[in-house]
């Protein structure tokens, strides 16, 4: 085994995301502790463009694996190509990011490998050769340390948007193809289609400003406000459970514990209560607003400003004084 | 076919959270523990496989904890599973996620399921390890977070759409496989009255180590653990909101001046 730390890289759409340069900077931390280097692990099917981006970060080397049968995301699929880059590159710790992807990945890899796993971070560190590690527990209530206690190989998963994206400098790393058997007959679960609900906004997993939008607006038609504070700040449109159990949201922009947890630079939630169960989904967020009529509403409790007012009036004001920034 | 169901026991979402006085653990005494919301949509979706199929479809379903546990398996008979099976024993005490996969690896292993259904995570410790790492120990696939599911004509495959950033993955699986769902699945039932009555009077079967070929207490429990939760803290406090005042014209320009000047996101 190595001192080094391997990212697993998420590639879509042949594009690598950033994620993977917050995984970078959380690595280069890392490895300055355990006196290895930062590399890159890049799988798919046509990721040439992700792979020269890669190179361009501060770490040594990006161990690729390219194959047809990569092309869509498969676990099983995946787990192969990571163990073979695994067995080639002997990372003393993986590096995966909180998602979909990751989480789903880093868990059949460390069992596979007998790996510790650490999920969901929102703090890694190397403390006497042990990965230690904050995350959110209880609904967010609390933060558990947790360490590892194996001597082999470790690995996590960080949250997005805690670590800042790493710049890219430096000379272009070294390239490794790693050599890997791998085909579509041992796969026994196969993306066929993938349907995008994004509609020309960022998931809200990835946003680095949120309008949400709870009960209170009403209808779907209501959210409409919401989405040109949106437009005007680049940002995406999250809900509660209640607007989108009523039909005024699709679930793929609930924030929650049963819904997505986000962690954007500024939050503006618009007539939303502020549930335990809405907290943790964006308590971590940097700064936090919240517009409701009631000031006795929780969510005031956990916000940094606070306007006490009704939402219908407040935000077409805010759209048009924020499209006085905008506009310079 | 015969269709298992993972099920947890977690502190219900509103419950308070108390460290005990060292912070290095949880106040379990006085919490309300409930049957994870994510695996109620693992419950209901075996159901409704079951009730669609008729002809000998059972749901079993398996928990693995401390005897608090068997509240909720008894909950999950009472909507309408068929057997539930409590795995248990004091050497697995303080295992983590990916310990306890290698425990209801064996179970599944021994009892045999063409589908094992699960929750996408525990809202305890939102880890979304479990359930992976049993799909391989089994050698079998595995898809997660799913929203929606069809099981093939010929019962040998699914159709799943799994939730992803920005999308939706449409997932093709041969049996057998673990899938764990996610809210938008579907709407999980209530136990009927009948239902919980005749849950009370079902046998809940027990396996510990000594049922599990090939498990020793070196592998299980915090000895076969490879992390630890040292302690726990609470959350830094945000300092107190600051509401902003005057007409809302008003309040709107020092929200903005206020992001832009002082908190500079914008
Ligand atoms: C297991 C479980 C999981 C859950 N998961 C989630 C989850 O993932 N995400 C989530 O959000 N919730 C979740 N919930 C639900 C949660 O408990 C709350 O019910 C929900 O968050 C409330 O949504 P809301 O704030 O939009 O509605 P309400 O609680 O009804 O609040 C509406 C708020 O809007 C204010 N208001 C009304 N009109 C106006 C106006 N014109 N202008 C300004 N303010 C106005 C009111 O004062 C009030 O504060 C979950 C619950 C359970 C039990």
């Amino acid at each position: 085994m190595t001192n080094d730390i391997l990212v697993f890289a998420e590639i879509r759409d042949g594009s690598f995301k950033k994620i993977n340069a917050e995984l970078i900077s959380a690595g280069l931390n890392l490895a300055e502790k355990s006196g290895g280097a930062v590399n890159v692990a890049a799988l798919g099917g046509d990721i040439d463009a992700a792979i020269e981006d890669a190179r361009k970060y501060p770490i040594q080397k990006v161990y690729a694996v390219k194959n047809a049968v990569l092309a869509n995301y498969s676990t099983q699929g995946f787990a192969d190509a990571l163990e073979a880059v695994v067995k080639q590159a002997e990372p003393a710790i993986v590096l995966f990011g909180a998602t979909a992807m990751g989480k789903d990945l880093s868990a059949r890899v460390a069992a596979r490998l007998g790996a510790a796993l650490l999920t969901d971070c929102t703090e890694v560190d190397l403390e006497d050769g042990s990965l230690k590690v904050k995350r959110p527990v209880f609904s967010g209530k609390v933060y558990a340390n947790v360490v590892s206690t194996n001597d082999g190989i470790k690995m996590a998963s960080v949250r997005p948007n805690i670590y800042p994206a790493s710049d890219q400098g430096g000379d272009p790393a070294e390239l490794v193809d790693v050599a890997c058997d791998l085909s579509a007959d041992n796969i026994g679960a196969m993306v066929t289609a993938i349907e995008s609900t994004a509609a020309g906004r960022k998931d809200v997993t990835e946003a680095e400003i949120i309008v949400a939008g709870g009960r209170s607006l009403k209808s779907e038609e209501n959210f409409k406000i919401l989405e040109e504070l949106a437009d005007v700040l680049g940002a995406s449109v999250g809900a509660s459970r209640a607007a989108v159990d009523a039909g005024y949201a699709p679930h793929s922009q609930q924030v929650g514990q049963t819904g997505k947890v986000v962690n954007p630079k500024l939050y503006i939630a618009c007539g939303i209560s502020g549930a335990i169960q809405h907290l943790v989904g964006m308590r971590t967020s940097k700064v936090i607003v919240a517009i409701n009529k009631d000031a006795n509403a929780p969510i005031f409790q956990h916000a940094d400003y606070g306007i006490e007012g009704d939402l219908f009036d407040v935000v077409p004001l805010l759209t048009e004084e924020f499209k006085k920034i905008v506009e310079g | 076919m015969k269709i298992g169901v993972l099920v947890k026991n977690v502190p219900d979402t509103e419950t308070k959270i108390k460290l005990t006085s060292d912070g290095t653990g949880i106040e379990t005494q006085g919490v309300k523990f409930v049957m994870n919301p994510f695996d109620e949509y693992a419950v209901e979706a075996a159901l409704q496989f079951k009730e669609k199929i008729k002809d000998d479809a059972t749901v079993t379903v398996v928990s693995l904890g401390p005897d608090r546990v068997v509240e909720t398996l008894r909950t999950a008979l009472a909507m309408g599973a068929d057997d539930a099976v409590h795995v248990w024993d004091d050497a697995f005490e303080g295992g983590d996620m990916l310990t306890n996969a290698r425990i209801l690896a064996k179970v599944i292993e021994k009892i045999g399921f063409d589908l094992i259904l699960g929750g996408k995570q525990g809202i305890d410790y939102d880890a979304m390890q479990t359930c992976a790492a049993v799909a391989e120990h089994l050698g079998i696939p595995q898809v997660q977070i799913v929203i929606a599911l069809e099981l093939s004509e010929d019962k040998t495959a699914l159709v799943a759409r799994r939730r992803i950033e920005g999308g939706d993955e449409v997932v093709d699986i041969k049996l057998p496989a673990v899938v764990t769902c996610e809210k938008g699945l579907n709407e999980p039932r209530y136990a009927s009255l009948p239902g919980i009555m005749k849950a009370k009077k079902k046998e809940i079967k027990k396996i510990g180590l000594a049922d599990l070929d090939g498990l020793t207490a070196d592998d299980v429990g915090s000895m076969g653990s490879t992390t630890k939760i040292v302690g726990y803290e609470s959350l830094a406090q945000r300092p107190s909101c600051r509401m902003l005042e005057g007409e809302p014209a008003q309040q709107a320009a020092d929200l903005v001046r206020a992001l832009r000047e002082e908190s500079k996101v914008i």
